[in-house]
């Protein structure tokens, strides 16, 4: 029902600072519509903080972010959440909002300010929540639900707001193994080009087209799972010793030993 | 109509009609028609606005901090009101610069808010724990002088002063309703408007900026909306506490907390609920007249723990 269309993002050498101190230097990604990126790279180095710049969370100091070739940050706010969607880590409040009305919560930027629910509307809350297998579980409290089913809920948000862009930031942490690839296969049969920050760097390389490696807030690799991740990368960005090489079903697996005798590399300053 | 002075209900209707041009009132005696339109109508008006006012406030605050335990009263308002008023109950209108007792409640209401935001800013943001935390250092702050004022002043001006801490909207006149009632139907016509981007806020900071709410800007529309509204409410009929924190509860409770249907809901009971206190506050002790303040929390308690012991299966909590 009503197929979105997935466009491209572009980061243009964005550059954030928090309080004074830079956090995110230089970035500069691409992800071509319909793709699925992975970001990933250790605590601290600045994922979720790269990734907010892009669903408009943190503004950049310098540099832009362009979603089908507009920069997101020069438009209404609620144009660029008609383009971009995310699913962020965050605490739920104690507030006991049903799934439908978090699911309809994604209808929000395409409604004027007194415009009132339509028919379409519940068709499209519908329809995303069957998409995403959740259809039984309307009016249940969102609170109550599973971690795997909360994130279930909020990708059918997402497809309620009709996005071509998701922004995923570590989708994946509090879930069940499964859970994981079950959210994980869901996100990819959407066809919406993705940018997800992931913790598994096996996910990464089973579901991503193609990754960035993020160190101190720069970028310092990216490219096709395969090539970028390699035992020196491992070593030298996350500080642990690693083989990575193709299994016996012919996937590519990274296979974590320990610590790395050597901590870290502090990255470029 | 109820009241310490008996006046039927026939006699009331009428009073209202012949005052709006509807019916013919030379029958009616004199002093019942004064009682009816200066006192009882401006009185039953401003209970309503009074109600409303405290109940959306406090619906406001709690989506502002994103905290259940929102109450008009957090950021010093209270405090600084009851500075105030106080001030001028025990040192004269001299001490406040000529403003009467509702002036300087309504001043210090301001004052204290000010601080509580000045404080509690983070560079351009006022993150909600921050402000709460600010607003409970202000209000012990301005509720010391409150205390030292209450410690030298005479027993009857001691009494005043509680009686205006525990509230009241005896005594209301016309004048006092246009400055309420225009914050009331402001800040409501707001909220209702904005009220998916309210529910968006209540989802958490990154959901509601990727649903294309500016969440900064929207947080310190609503703390400075709430604070003014309480302001200008606590000036008028002092603290009436449980109001605002427990009304926006009942109406989630029954409505679900989607704003668009809980916000009528809220403004309907709130105003609905400090009638029915106000009535039971004229005529419990006819014919003195017992604080608003008592009675909504005895009132309000009792049902709000009923609505908990029902509300459990399904529930969060």
């Amino acid at each position: 029902m009503w197929e979105i269309e997935p466009v491209g993002l572009d980061l243009d050498r964005v550059r954030v600072s928090i309080d004074g101190i830079d956090i995110v230097m230089d970035a500069v990604m691409h992800a071509s519509p319909g793709e699925m990126i992975g970001l990933i790279g250790p605590n601290g180095s600045g994922k979720s903080t790269l990734l907010r710049t892009v669903y408009r969370s943190l503004r950049p100091m310098s540099g832009a972010v362009w979603v089908g070739g507009d920069d997101v940050w020069a438009m209404p706010a609620k144009e660029a959440a008609r383009r971009t969607a995310a699913v962020a880590q965050e605490a739920s409040s104690d507030f006991d909002f049903s799934v439908r009305e978090v699911v309809d919560m994604g209808r929000g930027p395409h409604k004027r300010l007194w415009e009132r629910e339509t028919s379409i509307d519940v068709s499209i809350v519908d329809d995303a929540l069957q998409r995403v297998s959740m259809t039984g579980f309307t009016d249940r409290v969102f609170a109550t639900l599973s971690g795997g089913e909360k994130q279930r809920v909020l990708v059918a948000r997402s497809l309620a707001q009709r996005s071509q862009l998701l922004v995923l930031d570590e989708p994946t942490n509090h879930l069940d193994v499964r859970a994981q690839f079950e959210l994980l296969d869901l996100v990819r049969s959407l066809g919406v080009t993705t940018v997800a920050a992931l913790h598994d760097l096996n996910l990464a390389a089973r579901y991503c087209d193609r990754v960035y490696v993020l160190q101190r807030g720069r970028i310092v690799a990216d490219g096709p799972t395969a090539s970028v991740l390699t035992a020196a990368l491992l070593e030298d960005v996350f500080g642990v010793s690693a083989h990575c090489g193709i299994d016996e079903t012919g996937a590519f697996h990274v296979s974590l030993r320990g610590a790395a005798r050597v901590a870290p590399n502090e990255g470029v300053a | 109509m109820v009241g310490s002075v008996n006046v039927p209900a026939g006699s009331v209707l009428r009073v209202i009609g012949d005052r709006l041009g509807l019916a013919d009132g030379s029958m009616l005696d004199a002093a019942t028609a004064q009682v009816v339109w200066d006192i009882r109508v401006p009185r039953a008006l401003l209970t309503i606005v009074v109600g409303a006012g405290l109940a959306v406030a406090g619906a406001v605050i709690q989506v502002a901090v994103r905290n259940p335990l929102g109450d008009p009263f957090i950021l010093g308002v209270m405090a600084g009101a009851s500075s105030g008023a106080v001030l001028v109950i025990v040192l004269g209108s001299a001490a406040a610069a000529g403003l009467g007792v509702n002036a300087a409640a309504f001043a210090g209401a301001l004052l204290a808010t000010a601080a509580t935001f000045m404080m509690g800013r983070n560079g351009s943001r006022l993150p909600p724990t921050r402000v709460v935390l600010a607003g409970v250092a202000i209000a012990y702050l301005f509720s010391s002088v409150t205390f030292y004022l209450q410690s030298i002043a005479t027993p009857n001006e001691l009494r005043r002063t509680v009686f205006w801490g525990l509230g009241s909207v005896a005594g209301a006149e016309w004048s006092d309703l246009g400055l309420p009632s225009l914050a009331v139907l402001v800040v409501t016509a707001i909220l209702v408007v904005r009220a998916r981007d309210l529910n968006a806020l209540l989802a958490g900071d990154e959901a509601a900026s990727s649903l294309g709410v500016d969440v900064i800007r929207l947080q310190i529309i609503l703390l400075v909306m709430a604070s003014l509204l309480s302001a200008v409410v606590v000036a008028v009929a002092g603290g009436i506490g449980f109001v605002g924190l427990v009304v926006p509860h009942i109406a989630r409770m029954l409505v679900g907390s989607d704003h668009r249907r809980a916000l009528p809901v809220t403004l309907l009971l709130g105003a609905t609920f400090l009638l029915l206190v106000d009535l039971l506050a004229r005529t419990v002790n006819r014919p003195s007249e017992l604080p608003l303040g008592v009675l909504t929390a005895a009132v309000g308690a009792p049902f709000f723990l009923y609505l908990l012991r029902r509300n459990r299966a399904g529930s969060t909590w």
